[in-house]
């Protein structure tokens, strides 16, 4: 089977009010190419699960979230993203707050499709307490301990970005931290996969490199070939996070800035275009990797 | 023994690193300058067997300098990705040092929002993994503005970190995982040692004064009859906060002006 699509075919099989699981973390791995595909389509209303970075600022910027499901959003480098600050702090989207750990529980759940996980984690805090849809349980054990029922989160679609795939959906992600990027393509009804090079199968499965599969290629749905697709998150190996960049989307807070800074970088084209916007694929490459 | 002239900033590394003292083979997390600093010195000089990583996805074999990495490549001694982090601190073998925006006289902790939950006067990070922590493992805490704005009266905004707030836990039961060590800060290093987990002085940097600390905290703190002062950081490990851990005087930039640590 051939799964290899565009970005905006990925867009058009997805539809509003979608529950999206968008892969990496923070300013790591990030399908930025994809979102920026949402941003130029009229898809809307959407719940988002992500261990946030510009993928939630973008979406919040142009006011494509009904709901965020998250741990955090940040930028590592620059804590705040300030995209995501502007409209958290106008309550212009839902909010359900979690702890990073719950995150995972609850896409661990979904993927077991089990109702629930128990977990110790968020008794005693406000993220049982804001958030009433989530109930506790007792343990049917002698210790007969009070516990979180972490719900499952279900996704409808999952957007993900890996170093290589090949045209049946088998992928590695060759970064030294796949993330939770295997728990969203299993959460998934639909898992789309964006990566820095298609390349054949015979190059993604030897034996040393099988250890770098998140999933098995029955789990995708979708492969895009996107070059330097995380920009301006790090796509290590290859590149680096562009904090330059990340600087200027942060900065471009007012409307007027805001919509130049979509002009210039995101209603594009293409994602050649985009890249050429950016500074090039040379430039690109030339990012150093992250020192944290 | 102390024969030099020293720094706040280490000052506080000093007192910072003591919270790993006797901790055993656990992973010391510390979120910025002064708390990583404060590991590494830890590690060097009294917790050898401390974990510690790169803060990206790897296990180091020894303390790192901070900022770019100019001679070498730290040597690694294992992976540590996210998902085997979360693995970890679910076990409790892990002591965070973490600078939350707000901590109440319970020890809760915020870093998400200030002001009203739905439409918030500052939206900061989320809950983040303060909530899996702060239930799992050892924390303590770093505050280098030490004011009624960070120690708040009544309870924090968020309760993202739990804490010693028998109100917030089901049948009123405080859980005995639940351990918040120190609270070091640019006026003092206080504790929860007191009766029912109440807030206690444990020392004051050279040249506070008591009246200060309170004043400067939105909840009364226990007192002892004579509050020690600080000790100064010794020259060894001045040597490896200078030399060794921190050459390119990173811990310079988180006090403003840079101040003595000796204020007297």
């Amino acid at each position: 089977m051939n799964k290899k699509m565009t970005a905006a075919d990925v867009v058009a099989q997805l539809r509003d009010g979608m529950t999206i699981g968008i892969g990496g973390w923070a300013t790591r791995r990030k399908p930025m190419a994809l979102v920026r595909e949402i941003l130029r389509s009229p898809l809307c209303d959407l719940t988002v699960v992500s261990y946030g970075g510009p993928d939630v600022g973008l979406l919040a910027a142009a006011g494509k979230l009904r709901k965020l499901i998250f741990g955090f959003v940040s930028l590592d480098v620059l804590p705040l993203d300030m995209h995501f600050r502007n409209a958290r702090q106008a309550g212009a989207f839902e909010v359900m707050e979690l702890d990073e750990g719950m995150v995972q529980l609850g896409l661990r759940a979904a993927a077991m499709r089990v109702p629930f996980l128990p977990t110790p984690v968020g008794l005693g805090t406000d993220v049982v307490a804001r958030n009433p849809s989530i109930r506790l349980v007792r343990s049917p054990y002698h210790d007969a301990s009070t516990l979180v029922a972490m719900p499952a989160l279900r996704l409808d679609a999952a957007l993900l970005h890996v170093t290589e795939a090949d045209e049946r959906g088998n992928s590695v992600i060759l970064s030294p931290d796949p993330f939770f990027d295997d728990l969203m393509g299993r959460a998934a009804e639909r898992v789309y996969v964006s990566c820095e090079q298609i390349v054949a199968t015979a190059k993604i499965c030897n034996h040393d490199r099988a250890r770098y599969q998140p999933f098995e290629r029955s789990v995708v749905t979708g492969v895009v070939e996107t070059p330097f697709g995380a920009h301006p998150t790090a796509g290590v190996p290859g590149y680096g996070i562009d904090i330059d960049h990340l600087k200027e989307y942060n900065a471009a807070t007012t409307p007027e800035a805001w919509a130049a800074y979509r002009a210039r970088y995101v209603d594009l084209p293409s994602h050649d275009d985009y890249l050429a916007a950016v500074g090039g694929r040379l430039r690109i490459n030339s990012i150093p990797p992250p020192v944290y | 023994m102390t024969t030099h002239p020293y720094t706040l900033a280490e000052l506080c590394i000093a007192q910072c690193a003591e919270v790993w003292r006797g901790e055993g083979e656990v992973l010391a997390t510390g979120i910025g300058v002064i708390p990583r600093t404060a590991a590494g010195l830890a590690r060097l000089s009294f917790n050898p067997d401390l974990l510690m990583t790169d803060g990206e996805a790897y296990l180091l074999a020894e303390p790192v300098a901070l900022g770019p990495r100019r001679a070498r490549d730290p040597l690694v001694e294992g992976w540590m990705p996210y998902s085997r982090t979360f693995d970890l601190l679910w076990g409790g073998r892990r002591h965070a040092l973490v600078g939350p925006v707000q901590v109440d006289r319970f020890g809760q902790m915020n870093i998400s929002v200030v002001g009203d939950y739905a439409k918030p006067k500052a939206a900061i990070l989320g809950a983040r993994g303060f909530p899996g922590n702060s239930i799992s493992h050892a924390n303590s805490i770093f505050v280098p503005n030490h004011s009624t704005r960070v120690f708040v009266a009544g309870e924090v905004d968020m309760v993202c970190s739990a804490g010693y707030n028998p109100q917030r836990w089901p049948e009123g039961k405080v859980p005995s995982t639940l351990r918040i060590g120190r609270m070091i800060t640019d006026l003092g290093v206080l504790d929860f040692g007191a009766a029912n987990h109440a807030v206690r002085l444990l020392s004051v940097h050279p040249g506070v004064t008591v009246a200060q600390v309170q004043e400067a905290t939105g909840f009364p703190i226990v007192v002892q009859a004579e509050t020690p002062v600080t000790p100064a950081p010794t020259d060894e490990q001045l040597a490896l906060i200078r030399e060794r851990l921190d050459p390119r005087n990173l811990r310079g930039t988180v006090f403003k002006g840079d101040p003595p640590g000796d204020r007297r």
